[in-house]
């Protein structure tokens, strides 16, 4: 084989290896909608994170707008103190609730942001001040018991076990 | 009952021995192809030979066990998402498990026996038949003529084998799950591209591909040049680099995926 077509073939095989690896980060990746290399910060403090991870989103009104940075405890006020990298481009105002949302009954948990009224923004760095914690299912369905069992042995479809442990909790 | 002890522990002497000075062996002789990496680029026809030979010409057994993995991989993850209802999270399962693991590893497997068997082969057979000795006689530096182009070469071809692999692997589950199964493409695609990170998942896994490759190449010239020079010691060479780097393809894989995926902190 003489070397013209050697190297025709390696130039082909480089060719098509290198738009592979463009596949792999454009179509598979989704690298230019994804810039999470510009940006600022904002942290927030909540009472239950839930099942929030690292790398979990960050949405406005559905649309994602940045990613979650960093976890940490507060020891002094035992809040989770969780720090966001949101895109450039986008800006919140300083009375935005963040909440702790999870999409359907086991999807991902994620932040969602709310914007307020105020007409000042928060800065890089800053901090939401209001936020919302995790729903833990299992405190809604004991504090639902709890409810039920409280309002009277009238209340309707709720079983002897659990009013017997409401009373017990009393 | 004494020369029967001698004896074990002569034999655990020459073993050790031997194994240190393989070793050794091992150490100067990466020493000197790393030495001798310039004369890969400065002799780049050469380069580009052996990228031919070890590249292109693995590219069908890649490209279609590739497409055939990703078409297994869409079928049976199917299968047991859609007992969860999840069957739009086709996308990510396929595109993650390839990325990550299955494109280096499976890539680096058939790298291993399809180039690294051959590039064994050819060494050894040059040694046994002395064209080495011949080269240097003739002044001509083996470790720069034949063992830097073909180490170079892999290290090169590795990679690309790599994502070509994951790309049709890719194909594949696309094939499957939206042509055949009938999921919907838009999901399908979606899916993947919110949940797959270029610099965590991509990168990875070109940097683990890239490991392997460097590691099945320095395997495949050392068994080669440290082969004996008979027809069986060509054939226990070519035999060890194939079990050789598999077995540190799917060892460094298990440290770089502690390192790089040991969840997020």
């Amino acid at each position: 084989m003489n070397r013209a077509t050697i190297d025709l073939w390696v130039g082909i095989f480089v060719t098509i290896g290198i738009a592979a690896i463009l596949f792999l980060a454009l179509k598979v990746g989704n690298l230019l909608t994804l810039s999470n290399e510009p940006g600022y910060r904002i942290s927030a403090a909540f009472d239950n994170i839930g099942g929030l991870k690292v790398r979990a989103p960050v949405k406005a009104a559905g649309v994602v707008v940045g990613r979650v940075e960093q976890i940490h405890l507060d020891p002094q006020s035992y809040q989770a103190v969780v720090s966001m990298r949101i895109d450039r481009g986008y800006e919140f105002s300083r009375d935005t609730i963040a909440s702790i949302l999870t999409s359907g009954l086991l999807g991902e948990v994620y932040i969602g942001l709310s914007a307020g009224g105020d007409t000042q923004m928060i800065a890089d760095g800053g901090r939401i001040a209001k936020t919302q914690s995790a729903i833990v299912l299992e405190k809604l369905i004991g504090q639902f018991l709890f409810d039920k069992a409280a309002s009277g042995p009238s209340a309707p479809a709720v079983n002897g076990a659990a009013g017997a442990a409401a009373a017990n909790a009393k | 009952m004494s020369a029967a002890a001698a004896n074990a522990f002569r034999r655990l002497g020459g073993a050790t021995l031997d194994a240190i000075s393989r070793l050794g062996f091992a150490a100067r002789f990466s020493l000197a192809v790393v030495t001798h990496l310039p004369a890969a680029f400065r002799r780049l026809s050469l380069t580009i030979r052996e990228i031919y030979f070890s590249g292109v010409l693995s590219l069908v057994i890649i490209l279609v066990s590739g497409l055939f993995v990703g078409m297994v991989l869409a079928l049976q993850g199917y299968d047991v998402l859609s007992r969860y209802g999840a069957n739009e999270s086709l996308g990510i399962l396929v595109a993650l498990s390839l990325v990550r693991e299955l494109g280096p590893v499976v890539a680096g497997l058939l790298f291993a026996s399809r180039a690294g068997s051959a590039i064994t082969a050819e060494i050894g057979l040059m040694k046994t038949t002395e064209q080495l000795s011949a080269m240097e006689m003739m002044a001509v530096d083996p470790l720069a003529r034949v063992v830097a182009p073909r180490f170079v070469g892999g290290v090169i071809s590795m990679p690309l084998l790599a994502a070509l692999f994951s790309t049709l692997g890719v194909f594949g589950a696309y094939l499957v799950g939206v042509k055949l199964i009938g999921i919907d493409a838009g999901s399908f695609w979606g899916n993947m591209q919110a949940a797959v990170d270029f610099r965590y998942d991509i990168v990875n896994g070109i940097i683990k591909s890239i490991v392997f490759g460097t590691a099945v190449s320095a395997i495949a010239v050392f068994e080669g040049y440290n082969a004996r020079p008979t027809a069986e010691g060509v054939s226990t060479a070519t035999t060890r680099t194939v079990v050789a780097s598999s077995l540190s393809i799917l060892a460094l894989d298990f440290v770089l995926t502690v390192f790089m995926f040991r969840g997020v902190h």
